[in-house]
């Protein structure tokens, strides 16, 4: 972070690009976070915390039984730290269009209209929430945790699945949550009705697939992807066969998934944004 | 006392304005129920029929009853009561001549009673369709059950109005706030049922408040506990409803000697 450029923005002569600004903006975020000591390290270690309980949640289930979803714990551990690595690089860029109908009540959101900058692109930087990263780390963990208990036979399309799931699931949950943000603009008021797909999904992701009714396979494989982010690439990279709503060839469809719903989630954003009318500000 | 009732019903009508929002909560809640119920039902099936003193129906039951629940209980909680001190429109409150915790708790009441109907109902009909419910044919448990949450339901109030009431004395509190709901959500039983829990756990669990808030009026309804049983369990919601409540009024105490209002 350049604070010269931040305390004293006028001072400098070259003319002011869209970079200088967002890291104008980015960097101001982060001082704001910063600045209620005792809350921020709070709100760190509650992240933290989260990502835990995600996971006792999960142990609590499974301590009780040898395999759960067709999954020994050590697999099934690899599916949740998937899950909660996409999750949380999602959430940590595109997390704060989940609550867009509050920027659309409060006016907030025509003040990031009249910016030169896109919509999008000023939520992923400008509020860029650093306790985030305590669920990253967590996360990461996990994954480390997993590789080393579960028996992998690796060969190159393996590892390059290994390497593509995280950043597609990333992906797939930011996209999740650009449309969640787009359907706000319609239903001011039914903002928990997305929460249904992005926190419902996170749930779906991160929990063996096979232990869900059938149609919940299916629908959380074909129409709202989350299977997809975390259950069906570990069932390539073990070596299992998938249930019957999760067929193990599903395990390849993370990348193509995210680029579709991405192309999709676009064009629903861009008829919000057309649809705004304004608060009246 | 008449206040208070005013401020109650002023509470339901304004919550009966946001139907949308009673709507798409109930949607969630029951996409939420039916993926817990489903990871449940497997676990238990792979375990031969019962987990921690659950069956397949009665873990079914919990998840159902917990979702109609959660939203009249207050789960997710309200931070107006910080919001209102960050704006300074706390010295309005203070100024009225109404306590402060009981004005807050008869308005947190009115939007309970709302919430009961459209957020409540709708998992029940799904959970009744999909897995059944197992749920008792006699009235003691529903009588004693809805004392149960009406403890439960001041229970979690008092939980986060402590929380909000740290704003007294700091001026962002939603570390804090994030803090308490990710034990409370693990504690309370919101999860999986606390007696899945490993030992350790649940001794942890069964030491704090939390299992009063959710699990305690969920078993009650049901009726997985005998009358002597439950009467227990309302014996210990109350007895923590007094621990907490002696607590908010140290703190409302305390902490509006320590406010600062900004300005007229």
């Amino acid at each position: 972070m350049n604070s010269q450029t931040v305390d004293r923005p006028a001072a400098d002569s070259s003319p002011v690009t869209n970079a200088k600004l967002l890291r104008l903006l980015v960097s101001a975020r982060l001082r704001s976070q910063t600045a209620y000591r005792g809350s921020f390290a709070a709100d760190v270690a509650g992240q933290m915390m989260l990502a835990l309980t995600e996971f006792v949640e999960l142990y609590a289930i499974v301590h009780n039984i040898p395999t759960f979803g067709g999954m020994t714990f050590a697999q099934a551990l690899l599916v949740f730290a998937f899950a909660s690595v996409g999750f949380s690089i999602g959430d940590l860029i595109l997390g704060e269009t989940d609550s867009m109908s509050e920027a659309i009540r409060t006016g907030k959101l025509e003040v990031l209209l009249i910016r030169p900058l896109p919509v999008l692109l000023q939520l992923m930087t400008s509020d860029f929430q650093l306790r985030r990263v305590g669920r990253l780390v967590f996360a990461l963990i996990a994954l480390a945790a997993a590789l080393f208990l579960t028996d992998i036979q690796w060969d190159p399309a393996k590892v390059a699945l290994f390497i593509v799931t995280p950043l597609a699931g990333a992906a797939i949950f930011g996209a999740l949550f650009v449309g969640a943000g787009a359907v706000q603009f319609w239903l001011l008021d039914g903002r928990q009705f997305a929460n249904a797909f992005t926190y419902g999904g996170r749930y779906v992701a991160s929990m063996p697939g096979a232990a869900m009714f059938l149609p919940l396979q299916v629908f959380f494989t074909f129409v709202v992807p989350a299977t997809l982010v975390a259950y069906a690439p570990s069932l390539v990279l073990l070596g299992l066969d998938g249930p019957a709503g999760i067929p193990s060839w599903t395990g390849w469809l993370g990348l193509p998934a995210a680029v579709v719903l991405w192309g999709l989630m676009l064009l629903l954003w861009r008829a919000a944004i057309r649809k705004y009318t304004g608060a009246g500000g | 006392m008449r206040a208070y009732w005013e401020l109650a019903k002023s509470s339901f009508r304004r919550h009966s304005t946001y139907r949308l929002a009673a709507f798409s909560g109930a949607f969630t809640n029951s996409v939420f129920g039916l993926i817990r119920a489903s990871l449940l039902l497997s676990a238990i099936s792979t375990a031969g029929g019962s987990i921690g003193g659950y069956s397949a129906v009665e873990a079914a039951t919990y998840v159902w009853l917990g979702q109609a629940l959660l939203s009249p209980l207050g789960i997710f909680g309200s931070a107006e009561l910080a919001s209102r001190v960050k704006s300074g429109d706390i010295a309005v409150d203070l100024s009225r001549s109404v306590n402060l915790t009981a004005s807050y708790w008869a308005q947190d009441l009115g939007r309970a009673a709302f919430d009961i109907l459209p957020r409540g109902v709708p998992p029940l009909v799904i959970g009744a369709l999909v897995t059944g419910l197992s749920l008792p044919t006699s009235a003691g448990p529903y009588v004693l059950g809805f004392v149960s949450v009406l403890a439960a339901l001041t229970l979690n109030f008092l939980g986060f109005f402590v929380i909000n009431l740290l704003s007294f004395w700091v001026v962002e509190i939603r570390g804090y706030w994030m803090l308490y709901m990710v034990l409370m959500n693990l504690l309370s039983g919101f999860l999986v049922p606390v007696t899945w829990f490993p030992q350790w756990m649940l001794d942890f669990a069964r030491a704090t408040p939390f299992p009063s808030m959710l699990q305690t009026p969920v078993d009650i309804l049901a009726g997985r506990t005998d009358g002597a049983q439950s009467l227990a369990l309302v014996g210990v919601q109350l007895l923590w409803l007094a621990v907490l409540l002696a607590g908010t009024q140290l703190m409302v105490r305390y902490g509006s000697r320590k406010l600062v209002v900004q300005g007229g």
